[in-house]
């Protein structure tokens, strides 16, 4: 079956309940995308599914059939520049062990492209099924505000 | 002065260069560097003066050797090298470095020498002597206890700026101009004209000279990296998702492996494997201690296949259900258990006052789970052991795994990797020892083992469980008597089991938080009792303080409020060392402690003095209609000197919240021998909509350096505790809070 993964298409042979998750990491190495929970309890594996925030650990493959799939590594198209909400990761200094962040960036984005002015409270309901064990909560609320900023809310 | 004193007062000496490969020692023998771990693999054209700094023709690395668990140790470790080395952050790179003798961690040897001594062979005794001469010898390499900064802090800028005039004489030689003459910066010697002279073109001629020594370190005030905002190394890689952690590292013909054991943590008494052998890509199944891995062409297929496995386990070699372990506890307070008596001033055994208190406190048992779960990429061969993971004592990486595979440690290659968090869980072996094993089986095949979550969470020694009894006395308006009782599993003892070294004895985690707290009460007792025949258990970030600050500091604001006195107010008039009162008067300053905070609200406080830091944190309560809601944190700390000040409040923050998190929702218990909680809906910590405001101000009052990694999370549940008191007049006195009250 074919997907696309930032802008190219795939043939995929893993078999169709497999996670898309494991598609990107174990297939096509893109290790951008983090396991962490495998349940949708923690969020590293957000990737845009069809340009919305989803939990790739939660959508076999098979339900996938010419899904267009954005992963952290194609968030910003060029893999030289930066998205506007990763420039306020760095600019924030979000990450601590950042193995959380991939997932967080990606919801974030997501975010940001529904929402361009969100609300403290709209903030913190979408991104409270990201969980970082490091507990930079407070840099990830201050990153968002700031991304909003760059973005022309 | 004796040498030893010297040394110690000096705190390092360089004494290691090499040319070709030749080593060349220092003179002192206790000091006498260890063999450089660069030295096999400098080239003719490259020169190490140290093992932190490579400098080649074509570029410069430093080695950053303290595990990255997300602290920032790597950026830390590099910006006290490139400080005296006169290098910008966009003229190196940074590589771990192999396990070698010569990255023996100092600061165990100081505020750390009891969790050194919980994690390797040595008594602590050993570990205590005189500058820790004896852990140099040793060469234990480990990153913990919050010690990274410690270690680092003269070393890593002596080693920069013995490198630095290595470089000026080097120059110095080819200009002949004297050295007086010459400056450097951006990575080169400068000459008087203008000419620069890189290190890297320096690098051969400086490699033939002996390293210069006794370099006199710059003052704080001509500082361009140390304590000045700096972006962090890997703050672009993990704001792209270029990071590679463990569980990402990919090798040629790897074969993908996963494990299930005993959630008992006790043998596998049988098995079937047929329907998981017949699934798709498996490629069999091995046997490992406490049960099987499955080994398969993906990730997934081999998590799917080990699903599809029927165990049969056998019991629990502790206590199958958690009131048992309870109980255990509570009929630990006795004289045949008495661990230690830590503290010991006045009489408190003979309390009496107008009032005499008595009040019983719980910490459960807490996971570790880091989000990246265990990992470990190991390839064994009749040469050798090669493994990449993260891991925070790299040198036992080694003879754990030599263990196994039977080579001699010198010939297991471990290569360390930034780790997705720790809290203490990369202090343990189990993923380590599970690779090898099936590594060992199927010799010349990259084995990547990657854990389940749920088999992680089975797996994790958690946080040691215990209890305290409470017995204080006010009189005429002040706390006048306090006598703590901790009965709880020791830490150390389990730790260093697994580790094969027995350790009984005195184990300070049964009273760290609370025997080191910064108070003159007239009579302060603290004593420690062992239980045995709980589950296995770990340390788990700030290890003992991590309860015994809520037990002493929790108890404490009892005692105030049943003498009529203000918490802030006491414990200021108890404090004797003018850095504790610092940190207390500014969190008291910063919340306006004293205003009325409005109908529903209340204001807590506690101070705690764990790995040698005070903070204090000040917690904001309000009970809302939907429960209970924390406005906002204040936090003050006082670790000396600040490396990193971005880097320090992040981990404030994070420590507030790791700790008022777990405080608030987070156990682990068992039944039937296994833990209940499988995964993070079941061990949440704070989310996004739970965490309020964390306001943070670091002092530098303390005359030397210490660690910020831990010593936030101690004072963070009772401050949140004494809040809640004082809003809702619910005094708790059990971890986690959501079973006595609600959370909004």
């Amino acid at each position: 079956m074919k997907i696309t993964v930032n802008g190219t298409e795939h043939d995929v042979a893993a078999e169709s309940d497999t996670p898309l998750l494991w598609v990107l990491r174990d297939e096509l190495g893109m290790m951008g995308t983090k396991y962490g929970c495998g349940i949708a309890q923690c969020g590293a594996c957000t990737v845009h599914l069809d340009g919305v925030a989803a939990r790739a650990c939660q959508h076999p493959i098979g339900s996938l059939e010419g899904a267009d799939v954005v992963t952290i590594e194609g968030l910003a198209g060029d893999t030289d520049a930066l998205h506007p909400v990763q420039e306020a990761w760095v600019e924030t200094q979000v990450a601590q062990c950042g193995y959380c962040q991939a997932g967080q960036i990606m919801q974030a984005a997501s975010l940001l492209a529904g929402d361009p002015d969100p609300s403290d409270e709209t903030i913190d309901a979408t991104m409270s099924g990201n969980l970082c064990r490091c507990g930079t909560n407070l840099r990830i609320r201050q990153a968002i505000r700031l991304a909003a900023v760059k973005m022309g809310a | 002065m004796s040498r030893l004193k010297t040394l110690s007062r000096r705190g390092f000496l360089i004494g290691t260069t090499v040319v070709g490969g030749a080593v060349v020692f220092g003179s002192y023998l206790v000091a006498r560097p260890h063999e450089n771990p660069l030295a096999d693999d400098v080239t003719a054209q490259q020169a190490t003066f140290n093992p932190w700094i490579k400098i080649g023709p074509k570029g410069i690395t430093l080695i950053t050797p303290h595990a990255d668990l997300g602290q920032g140790t790597t950026h830390m470790q590099a910006i006290l090298l490139a400080e005296e080395l006169d290098l910008e952050l966009d003229q190196f790179t940074t590589e771990f470095g192999e396990p070698a003798a010569a990255y023996y961690n100092r600061g165990f040897a100081a505020e750390g020498a009891d969790v050194v001594a919980a994690l390797t062979p040595l008594a602590a005794e050993t570990v205590r002597g005189p500058m820790g001469a004896a852990l140099k010898i040793a060469g234990i390499q480990g990153t913990g206890g919050s010690t990274a900064a410690a270690d680092s802090f003269d070393k890593l800028r002596q080693a920069g700026a013995s490198a630095r005039e290595t470089l000026k004489l080097a120059a110095s030689q080819r200009s002949n101009l004297p050295v007086e003459q010459l400056t450097t910066e951006r990575g080169a010697v400068v000459l008087p004209d203008g000419t620069r002279l890189a290190y890297t073109d320096l690098a051969t001629e400086a490699g033939a000279l002996d390293p210069v020594q006794e370099v006199a370190l710059r003052p704080a005030s001509d500082w361009r990296l140390v304590g000045q905002p700096t972006e962090r190394l890997d703050i672009l890689d993990k704001s792209t998702g270029r990071t590679v952690y463990g569980i990402d590292l990919e090798a040629e013909g790897m074969v993908h492996a996963t494990v299930v054991t005993n959630p008992r943590r006790g043998e596998m008494l049988g098995y079937d494997a047929g329907t998981a052998l017949e699934m798709p890509g498996v490629q069999g199944v091995v046997e490992v201690t406490g049960g099987l891995a499955v080994l398969a062409d993906s990730t997934w297929r081999a998590f799917k296949a080990a699903r599809a496995i029927n165990f049969d386990w056998g019991p629990a070699p502790y206590h199958a259900e958690q009131a048992d372990h309870w109980a255990e506890v509570s009929a630990s307070f006795t004289d045949a258990r008495l661990n230690a008596t830590w503290r010991d001033d006045g009489d408190a055994g003979a309390a009496s006052g107008d009032q005499v208190i008595e009040a019983e406190y719980r910490a459960p048992y807490v996971a570790h789970q880091p989000l990246e779960p265990l990992n470990a990429l190991v390839t064994v061969t009749e040469d050798g052991v090669d493994i990449a993971t993260g891991h925070q004592l790299p040198r036992f990486v080694q003879t754990v795994a030599a263990g196994i595979t039977g080579h001699d440690a010198d010939q297991v290659r471990f290569v360390n990797q930034y780790a997705g968090g720790s809290f203490g869980h990369r202090l343990e072996f189990e993923h380590i020892k599970r690779a090898c094993e099936i590594a060992n089986q199927r010799r010349g095949t990259p084995i990547k083992l990657t854990y389940t979550r749920e088999e992680d969470f089975a797996q994790d020694f958690p946080r040691h469980i215990a209890m305290a009894r409470g017995r204080g006395a006010v009189a005429n308006g002040r706390v006048r008597a306090l006598d703590l009782q901790i009965a709880g599993a020791p830490v150390f003892a389990s730790q260093g089991g697994r580790m094969g070294a027995a350790m009984s004895g005195p184990d300070n985690q049964l009273g760290a938080g609370a025997y080191s707290a910064p108070y003159a009460l007239p009579d302060f007792r603290v004593r420690g009792y062992a239980v045995p025949d709980l589950a296995p258990v770990s340390s788990w970030r700030s290890v003992g303080a991590s309860f015994g600050g809520f037990f002493l500091e929790t108890f404490l604001d009892e005692l105030i409020h049943a003498a009529g006195a203000d918490p802030v107010a006491e414990r200021l008039r108890l404090i004797t060392d003018p850095v504790a009162r610092d940190v207390l008067s500014a969190a008291a300053e910063m919340a306006g402690w004293g205003r009325d905070p409005g109908p529903n609200r209340g204001l807590g406080v506690a101070l705690v003095r764990s790995f040698g830091v005070d903070v204090a944190e000040i917690a904001e309560v309000e009970q809302t209609e939907d429960g209970l809601r924390i406005r906002k944190v204040w936090a003050v700390a006082d670790p000396g000197p600040v490396i990193d000040p971005v880097n320090i409040e992040n981990h404030i923050q994070g420590g507030v919240i790791w700790g008022m998190g777990h405080a608030m929702n987070c156990e682990v218990t068992y039944a039937d021998g296994m833990a209940q909680q499988s995964n993070f809906h079941q061990h949440a910590g704070m989310r996004l909509w739970q965490t309020p405001e964390i306001e943070v101000r670091v002092l530098q009052n303390r005359a030397s350096i210490a660690g910020i990694g831990e010593p936030p999370v101690p004072p963070a549940p009772p401050a949140l505790a004494n809040a809640i008191f004082a809003a809702t007049g619910t005094r708790l006195r059990g971890m986690p809070f959501n079973k006595t009250v609600t959370f909004a």
